[in-house]
């Protein structure tokens, strides 16, 4: 395998599977709060704290910049927090307004850091789209050793982010400190982006903290399921995206490992089962063909109730005529037959059975309304 | 200016239905639709190019809400979704087909304001003035014209949905109008100052006049107001700190809407702060009144009423007890004899109300 030899290659895969599978499991969290946009916003507000954490040391150190991106990431978050609470301006308005005006201050420090004589500025605004294939593996330890703290940290409070998460009101009246977890929680999810920003840049960020969740959701009702298989999910989309973008020439590594993510929400959505579109309208169907030959079933128990015992038989064109909009009643008739409910007595004759009869019974005190 | 007034009417719209990040996910989702018109055309100034990125920009509306009607996931979301993997796809396309013309990401993503009034428009051998400006004017005046002929029936749609489908004024047309033209107006707005100015643009102003006032039709007035404050605020602090024009604007619309955020009558942190501390001590005047009423004429009224008493009776701290004392001797609701406290008229009535409030 190409991926075992080339060490530029085994950087970026490795780093992709990195980012994927922390992003995966905080982003989980974040997409069940209906904070999905959140990520997008902390993604975009990091870019100020990268500029401010070069300006200051001059160093271009991993370790360094995650710092300040984290840093002013989380200090958006509190004001989104802080302006949704005193205010009527709503949550959706008061991310769009801190992303884009925490994005145009970074913009502001990147334009003037340029003009700046430094010689070593250059590189910078690869934060901005990511530049997977510059990850050298100094930058893949520091995603480790931050992306291993979160993660560990996601461990630790399991059971207390779980209620946060479902019920918060359950979890105050227990005197946990939900508000402070709270901004633990999205402590860790601004970890978890700032050690993405590198790989996939600013804008495509969020697409990783929601895109696997999403998919994980549709397989699963468990938490603990559903974040591992995030964390799966993610992690597969990155490698695979940075496996494409290196086999491809002019493949970009973010947009690709996205756009991998992207398919597996798509066919999580049509093929999962339960929840999946494809299952849910065969359900569909199959719950209205029940539905229609109980209608015929009922139809039956209703005309031999005229005599004296319920398995009378009657004409096709007599059930027929109780209906006159049931269009392939035969068709019916044999579903029906084939369950045990009725049975053919003639030509064009059928009459319920002793178990359709008991079912006919089932249903009537099941919905008395049927009648 | 132009680009602030045209982004702010329709923005408004977008922060009063709670569609916000709305304006964010179409400024990014409409790449791949300019670039796709771009390879159609072959040329960067084709109206093609606004007509595509429009198109683009009402998929991703279907896309979101058809993802939200599925109901597998919620519409955070499902615009979480939709607009990265669009963008991907623009990128992915100019990266792959494009990489060497004039079609820069970084250009869409951050504008370049300054070269606009070099790239002039020129219609049959007339020079009609920068070409972005052009457009713009036309895209404000639309946005305009929509704007005021639907009026009345945004209004309601935005503040009374069930009413407006009952009147049968079709809120689905009016949103996917709506929607079509935050579409036409962030591809307008982004040639010249890139899509993240145009989130700002969009939000931050309404954002702020929604704190000042309550009326919709001052509201979209002071947007645009302050829009442009933002503008011209932004290009001169961008003249003085030789940085990039875009974000200089975003850096005062964040300024603005920080003031606003702060200072607002009514709704603003120190207005509210106020609010709450005057209604502070009016409760616990209130509160002293109805004390006073409770013992009044009984044995123990004596021991009650005096000041020294409160602090352990209302819980008050001995500062606290004198301060509401001197206020409610201040405003007429008791009488102080040495020690003890009497009521006033004013104050006996004040309590009952507060009583019956009660």
């Amino acid at each position: 395998m190409e991926v075992l030899t080339d060490y530029t290659l085994r950087t970026v895969a490795l780093g992709a599977l990195l980012l994927g599978a922390v992003s995966g499991a905080l982003g989980s969290f974040a997409v069940l709060r209906k904070q999905s946009l959140l990520g997008d916003a902390i993604s975009h507000a990091a870019l100020p704290g990268i500029a401010i954490a070069f300006l200051l040391t001059g160093s271009k150190l991993p370790l360094v910049l995650m710092i300040g991106a984290a840093l002013t990431g989380w200090l958006a978050t509190l004001l989104v927090m802080q302006v949704t609470r005193n205010t009527r301006i709503k949550y959706d308005s008061a991310l769009a307004l801190m992303l884009s005006v925490f994005f145009g201050i970074g913009l502001v420090l990147l334009t003037v850091l340029q003009k700046m004589p430094y010689a070593n500025q250059a590189g910078l605004d690869s934060f901005l789209f990511g530049q997977a294939s510059s990850l050298v593996e100094r930058d893949v330890v520091t995603m480790a050793f931050l992306g291993g703290i979160a993660l560990v940290a996601t461990g630790v409070l399991w059971k207390e982010f779980k209620l946060l998460s479902f019920d918060t009101d359950f979890g105050t009246s227990l005197g946990l400190p939900m508000r402070r977890l709270d901004i633990t929680l999205t402590t860790l999810l601004v970890i978890a982006i700032v050690i993405g920003l590198q790989t996939v840049g600013v804008v495509l960020m969020s697409a990783m903290i929601i895109a696997a969740p999403a998919a994980a959701r549709q397989w699963t009702d468990r938490l603990g399921i559903m974040v591992l298989l995030a964390m799966v999910f993610g992690a597969v989309s990155g490698v695979m995206g940075a496996l494409f973008s290196a086999g491809t020439s002019r493949l970009p590594t973010g947009p690709t490992i996205v756009l991998c993510v992207t398919v597996i929400v798509i066919v999580s959505m049509v093929g999962a089962p339960k929840r999946g579109l494809l299952w849910r309208t065969v359900r569909q169907w199959r719950s209205g063909r029940r539905l229609r030959q109980s209608a015929v079933l009922m139809d039956l128990y209703a005309l031999a109730g005229q005599h004296e015992e319920h398995e009378h038989p009657h004409a096709l064109a007599v059930i027929e005529a109780m209906h006159p909009h049931t269009a392939q009643l035969r068709h019916k008739l044999l579903a029906l037959a084939e369950r045990g409910f009725v049975v053919q007595t003639g030509a064009a004759e059928w009459a319920l059975t002793p178990a359709g009869v008991r079912e006919a019974e089932q249903l009537l005190e099941g919905n008395g309304e049927i009648e | 200016m132009v680009v602030a007034a045209a982004c702010a009417l329709p923005g408004v719209f977008l922060v009063l239905r709670t569609m916000a990040m709305m304006s964010d996910a179409i400024s990014h989702a409409i790449l791949p639709g300019i670039v796709v018109a771009f390879f159609l055309s072959g040329s960067l100034s084709s109206p093609l190019l606004i007509l595509g990125a429009a198109l683009t920009g009402v998929l991703t509306v279907v896309l979101v809400e058809l993802l939200t009607r599925t109901h597998l996931v919620k519409e955070d979301a499902a615009i979480g979704l939709v607009f990265p993997a669009l963008f991907s796809i623009g990128v992915i396309l100019i990266a792959r087909y494009a990489g060497d013309i004039h079609l820069d990401i970084d250009a869409v993503l951050l504008g370049e304001l300054a070269l606009v009034p070099f790239d002039r428009l020129i219609v049959g051998g007339y020079d009609l003035g920068p070409r972005a400006l052009t457009i713009m004017g036309g895209v404000a005046v639309l946005n305009a014209l929509f704007l005021v002929i639907f009026y009345k029936e945004l209004k309601i749609a935005t503040f009374d949905a069930a009413l407006a489908a009952a009147l049968g004024f079709l809120p689905g047309v009016l949103h996917y109008g709506l929607m079509t033209l935050v579409s036409v107006t962030a591809v307008a707005a982004f040639d010249a100052v890139g899509s993240i100015l145009v989130v700002a643009l969009m939000v931050g102003p309404p954002a702020a006049a929604h704190l000042l006032t309550d009326r919709l039709d001052r509201m979209m007035i002071l947007s645009v107001a302050i829009g442009i404050v933002g503008a011209i605020g932004g290009f001169w602090l961008a003249h003085e700190l030789d940085a990039s024009i875009a974000g200089c604007m975003t850096t005062v619309v964040g300024v603005c809407f920080g003031a606003a955020y702060l200072f607002a009558p009514h709704r603003g942190v120190v207005a509210v702060l106020r609010l709450r501390r005057r209604q502070r001590w009016v409760f616990a005047q209130k509160m002293l009144t109805i004390h006073l009423l409770h013992h009044e004429g009984l044995p123990e009224a004596d021991r009650e009423s005096r000041i020294d008493h409160l602090q352990g009776h209302l819980q008050w701290s001995p500062e606290f007890a004198e301060r509401v004392v001197r206020h409610s001797l201040q405003n007429n609701l008791v009488l102080q004899q040495r020690e003890h406290l009497l009521l006033t008229d004013a104050g006996r009535s004040l309590a009952r109300e507060a009583i019956v409030q009660a």
